[in-house]
Parts: structure tokens; sequence; C-alpha cells
């Protein structure tokens, strides 16, 4: 109730605002609702909920006059669909602001979003196709002095939950600063030259109660670290160094270790060509605004995945990987080379992409360290000291070749590892799942407005040796074995589009489970409105944007979204 | 009974809001392109009329719309003068990326990053690909969700429009 008045007084000091002024202002948003009627589907172990129908929607307003802004969102969850917080349910405010700002300072009260750098001491952001949302409320402040200087202070409680229609939020405070000096434009000698620098510097802290019977456990836990970002010509570097003070919490089993975050890129690029390499260092690193909390829950900081975001489902859905916040060294390199005109196509350049990411635990060394003492330091942790154990690596090649302007190929092959004894993504397999998946795409603009669509993609385990119930040992398939897709998209520009996906896991080692996951779906799109429909089977799997993922169950029904941006 | 008098008072209110369609002006945010240079996004339309493209790396309808109009841009420039903004949203994970990718197809689009989605947020961006066409006083005149092949005709009708408006 209080977030409503809240959401109310707001809307009504806009309108006041309005009132006083000869200038109505602007107002932009979206929505967004999905209903799903879902069956029973014991083969792939799906249930049908009590309710049988679930759905989730929300809309955004944001409004501005002159220097003035103010925003909120509605949500509603009835209950929520599948994938999201199981908590989440009611309708409410979820997200409610005002503010103001002009060329040297931007004032907010009330819920906003915020990044330091590249994140590793404070991200705070939204992905609602994910449910993920650790905003915080409180107050922001950004503060640009003279050019080339930037500050900024947040402070506020994060969102934790929503349940019988309002945010809950964090039991932790979180607050921070961040400065950053473009440096060209603060010393003379620099201003014209070719080599452009940007450094900052952030701290952020949170508090939290020591509520613990057994520990004496911090009750402000500080984070700071320092960036730099260079341009020369066509090459670009930049690094960030996050430290973390001791910071007892579920994640590291109450260790006493202080953590760090390294994170290095360096790139090059010119037309027709660009290389990149990245690297990463991580241990200790979880950082949440509750000690007690795990999953994707009340973070602050956000620790990048280093591997290529992938698209097609199989390559995308089956074996993704996420950052292990405890502790990983991670390197990524990327080649983009366009094979010019006239070499292997008389008509158009070739581009070729080719990508390696991989992920090792770090070497925690213990030498010296009796972690039973009264420290409770467990170990030291040194940056980018690897070891052999291989986490991930992912090894990918595409090539895309026009035929002419109406027909397309694109061929990618896919060599993933993922260690599922350290991060556990299947209850099915074991050790090091590889996969080798070869796709093909191709692409048909039969006349202006009608277009073909297709994707052929493969999927091969490795084989491992499974111990029987005899003591046997037979050579089975790792995981849920071979998998088939084929994907169909026809659209009919600019309204329509129908397609059809068949996932067929034609080599599970279980006979019973070798089943097609057939699902269909029809669009109309109209301007910024989009109505889809589809129906059909789908597998238990992670979804992912952004190297944050999300469970969602298997479900086999009925599934309706419309959105609308205005 | 005071608290249902505001919120009536306030429903009122709130619906005259709604009903004031017209002038949806791009919202002011700082954004920084592939130099580093900080960009405000209230003048993006200071030089004329622009088209506002949001997409990422790993998004592959978002690419083969982008791929699309590079093929036909300076076609589209001598005849209209439009000049195409494309919002990358990748975040910390793919944002080294971008400049691989639009110096590797040779894009001569202004590309702007938008890693907290900020911008995004402020436009009412659900989904990528999402493309607004703006007017030169910064009016937001047509907005277009998702894209299959031959949406990118309809989209350069529509810049027509409004250049023989």
């Amino acid at each position: 109730m209080k977030n409503w008045l809240l959401g109310l007084t707001t809307l009504c000091s806009i309108q006041l605002i309005i009132g006083q002024t000869t200038n109505d202002g602007s107002l932009t948003g979206n929505m967004e609702t999905t209903f799903q009627y879902l069956n029973a589907d014991s083969l792939i172990g799906a249930d049908q909920p009590d309710s049988k129908g679930l759905m989730s929607s929300y809309m955004n307003v944001f409004y501005r006059n002159g220097n003035f802004k103010a925003g909120m969102r509605v949500e509603s969850y009835l209950p929520r669909i599948q994938g999201y917080p199981n908590r989440f349910d009611g309708t409410g405010i979820g997200m409610r602001f005002i503010g103001y700002a002009n060329d040297y300072i931007d004032i907010t009260l009330g819920h906003f979003y915020e990044q330091f750098g590249q994140g590793t001491a404070l991200r705070i952001y939204e992905d609602r196709n994910l449910g993920y949302d650790n905003v915080l409320d409180g107050a922001r402040i950004v503060f640009k002095p003279t050019k080339g200087v930037q500050l900024k202070g947040v402070y506020g409680y994060q969102r934790y939950s929503f349940q019988n229609g309002s945010v809950v939020n964090s039991t932790g405070i979180t607050r921070g600063a961040d400065a950053q000096f473009h440096l060209n434009d603060l010393i003379k000698p620099l201003e014209n030259s070719s080599l452009d620098i940007t450094l900052g510097a952030s701290f952020v802290s949170k508090y939290q109660v020591d509520d613990d019977p057994d520990f004496i456990l911090p009750q402000n836990v500080g984070v700071y670290g320092g960036r730099a970002d260079l341009r020369y010509k066509k090459w670009t570097m930049n690094a960030e160094f996050t430290h973390k003070e001791n910071d007892p919490s579920a994640d590291n089993n109450y260790s006493y270790n202080a953590g760090h975050s390294a994170i290095l890129n360096v790139g090059y690029s010119k037309k027709g060509f660009g290389a990149v390499f990245s690297a990463k260092s991580v241990d200790n690193m979880s950082f949440r605004s509750d000690r007690t909390k795990d999953l994707q829950d009340l973070l602050i900081n956000f620790l990048p995945a280093l591997n290529k975001t992938h698209s097609y489902n199989l390559v995308a859905t089956l074996y993704p990987y996420a950052t292990r916040p405890v502790g990983e060294i991670a390197f990524q390199g990327e080649v983009l080379y366009m094979i010019p005109k006239g070499k292997i196509n008389p008509k158009f350049g070739v581009p070729v992409n080719i990508n390696y990411s991989s992920a090792f635990l770090p070497i925690q060394s213990t030498s010296g360290i009796n972690a039973n003492d009264s420290t409770r330091i467990g170990y030291v942790g040194t940056p980018f000291n690897k070891s052999d154990s291989l986490l991930w690596h992912d090894f990918n090649i595409n090539v895309t070749y026009k035929f002419s302007k109406s027909f397309y190929v694109i061929a990618s092959y896919f060599n993933i590892a993922l260690n599922n004894d350290v991060s556990k993504i299947s209850g099915d397999a074991q050790g090091l799942i590889v996969s080798n998946i070869g796709v093909a795409e191709l692409g048909w603009k039969i006349n202006k407005n009608n277009n073909l669509r297709m994707e052929f993609q493969a999927l091969f385990t490795n084989k491992i040796d499974k111990v029987n119930e005899d003591q046997t040992i037979s050579r089975v398939s790792n995981d849920k074995g071979n998998w088939a897709t084929i994907v169909a998209e026809y659209s009919v520009s600019p309204n329509w589009f129908f397609a059809v996906m068949d996932q067929y896991n034609y080599g599970n080692n279980n006979p019973e489970l070798r089943l097609h996951y057939l699902i269909g779906t029809v669009g109309y799109l109209k301007d910024a409105t989009r109505i889809a429909v589809n129906y059909g089977r789908q597998r238990a799997g992670l979804f992912c944007v952004g190297g944050v993922c999300r469970f969602v169950p298997a479900s086999n029904g009925l599934t309706l979204t419309v959105s609308h941006s205005f | 009974m005071k608290k249902i008098a505001l919120l009536v008072v306030c429903l009122s209110l709130i619906s005259s809001i709604f009903s004031q369609n017209d002038g949806k002006k791009v919202p002011s945010v700082q954004l920084t392109d592939l130099n580093g240079k900080p960009i405000n996004t209230a003048n993006l339309s200071e030089k004329g009329p622009v088209v506002i493209s949001f997409w990422a790396t790993w998004c592959a309808p978002c690419k083969r719309e982008l791929n699309t109009i590079h093929e036909e841009y300076e076609e589209w420039q001598k005849e209209t003068g439009i000049t195409i903004v494309a919002v990358s949203i990748d975040d910390e994970k793919t944002k080294a990326q971008v400049p691989l990718y639009v110096n590797g197809k040779g894009w001569e689009y202004v590309v702007l990053l938008d890693p907290n989605w900020d911008f995004k947020r402020a436009m009412g961006v659900g989904n990528v690909p999402h493309t607004f066409l703006i007017d030169a006083e910064g009016n937001i005149v047509y907005s277009h969700t998702g894209y299959s092949e031959g949406d990118e005709e309809k989209l350069l009708e529509e810049i027509k429009k409004l250049k023989n408006r």
C-alpha cells in the first residue's frame, strides 16, 4: 500500500509540473504481457501448475519535462510464468523514481540503475526476460563539475524480491562512489594527442548487521578498485582491477579471505579486420548486500564471463557458461576477417569469424596456512595464478557466403567443453562434457516481402564409461547424448512470421527419452507492437543473457506474448 | 476515505497524461561512441533526421537488419540525407567485440555503446532489434520492433515520408 501511495504521489507531482509549464513534456515506455497455459507431460518432466494458467506482465512509463524526470513500472505475477523466481506474486509498483538533471548535475530519488566502470565493483541492472532486477532504492547523484570529470554517488537498498504486489528489499544497505577523469580534457599537452586516456576509481561498501551466533562478522565490507581506458589509433586497451575486503558469506563458506577481480581487454580493428584478446582473474569475488543469499540474488557487482554469447538454440542453451565467482582464470581471443570481394566470391566479401575461450581453476596456495586457526584465512590467491584444471573451453568458427543478394549460407562449427564436476549443469553427466556442434543456416529472400530462413543443427557429445548395476562397464554418450535440430522461419514483411522448430534427442542413452521437442510459433507485428503465440514442447534448459543464466523447467503448452512500446 | 479521494484525483490526472500523444522526444542519456567520446542522445538529430537502431553482437536479426541496410546505406544517404545510429546494448561480457564487428563489416554508422541499458530502458525497448525514426526536432515519428527481410523497405518509405513532410 505504501508503495502505491508513493507511486501515485510521484505521478501527481509530474502532473503538477506539467501544469506549471507550457511544454507538455514527453512520455515513453513499454509493456509486455506473457500468458501460459501448460499441460502435464510426464515424459519430459513438465508439470501442470495448479492454476493451469500463468501470467506475468509489466509496464514502464518514463516522463520528462525540461530538466525534470520521473518514471515507474507496474509489475504483475498471477502467478509468475515458468522460469521466473517462484517467490514473485501479486500486482504492484516495482520501480518508481523522480529526478532532476541539467548539464552538470543529475539527481535521482527512488529506484535507479547504475554501473561503475566495467561493473566488477558495482552493477545495478535489470533483465526482464530473466526476471533479474537488483535495482537500488535510495538516492543517486552524478556531478560533472568541469569537462572531462564525472563523479557519482549512490546509496540505497537493493531489490530482493516481489511479493504480495510489492518490492521486498535486502536487509543490507549498499553505497558507493565513483570518479572518472578524461585526461585529454584536463591536461594541456594531451589535448590533441592521438593517445586518449580515461582513468577511473570506485569505492563500494555494504552494511549488514552481524546476527550470526558463531562468528564475529564484519558488518561493513568495502570493495575498491581502479581502471584505465586507452585508445591509440586503431588500438584499444582497457583494464580494471578491484579488491574486496574480507567478506565471509554463504558463497565462500564464511572464509575471511580477501578477494580480487582483474580484467584486461586489448583490441585492434580496421576496415575488414579485427582482433581482440581478453584475460580475467577472479578470486572470492561474489559481493552481495546479504551474505546469506545465493544464485542470482542481491549481487552488487557483475563478473562478465569471457566467452562468446551464442544464438543458435543447441549451442546457446545446452552448455552455457557463467563466471565462477569463487575463483577462475579465463582467456578469450577473437578474430574477424573479411576475405575481400573477388578472392573466393566474385560478388561479395566473405566474413570469417574465429573465437576461442577457456577458463581454469586458480591455484589457491595453502602452504604455511592453517585453515582452522582464528584468522579463518584458508589460502593465498594470486592474480592469474592458474592451474591446469579446465572449467570450460569453446572453439568456434563461422563463415558467411552470399551467393546473391537474395541467398546466403552461414556455416558454423563449435567445440565446447564444460566441466560438469565443478560447474554443474546436468545431473545426467559426468566429468568433462565435450560437444561438437555443426550448424548450417540458409536464408532465401523469395521476393520483396517473403523470406525463408532455415537452420540445421547437430550436436554430438563425448563417450564415457558408465558402471552398470552388475559392475560391468558400458560405453555411453555423456549427458543426454546427441541432438539434431531443424528450424524453419517464414516471414511476410512487415507484419507476419511463422516458425517451426523440432529438437530431436535421438542419441539419448535411454530409448524412452529419444523425444521430439516440436514447437510452432505465429507472430504478428505492427510498428512497435508484437503479438506471438507458440505451442509445443520445450525442453528444460538454461536461459542466459549476457552470462547471467536462469534455469527454465521443461514445459508443454501454449504461450501468448503481447508487447508494445510507446 | 482520504486515501481513496487521493487515488481518484491522481488517477484522473494520470489519465490526462496518457491522452497526450504528441511530442515524444528522444530522452537525454549520456552514452559514448567507439572513440570514447561522450554523446548526449537528445542531440543526435541536431543535423537532421536519424534512425536509431538498437542491436547487439549476439542478436542475429539485428545484425541481418544492419548488414542489409549497410549495402544500401550510400544510396539511402544520397536520396534522403538520413544518418543511422546503431546503439549496441552489449554489456561488459561482449562489449569488446563491438568495434571488431563494426569495423570488420565496414559499417559507416554512428555506433554508440549502452552497456547498462540506460538508453534502451528510457526508449521503452523491450527486446532487440528495435528501430526508431527521429525527425530533426528530436521527435520519435516511427518505430518498429523485430526484423525480417523486407522491413528495411518500410523503414525507407517512412524516411521518405518524413523528408517530404
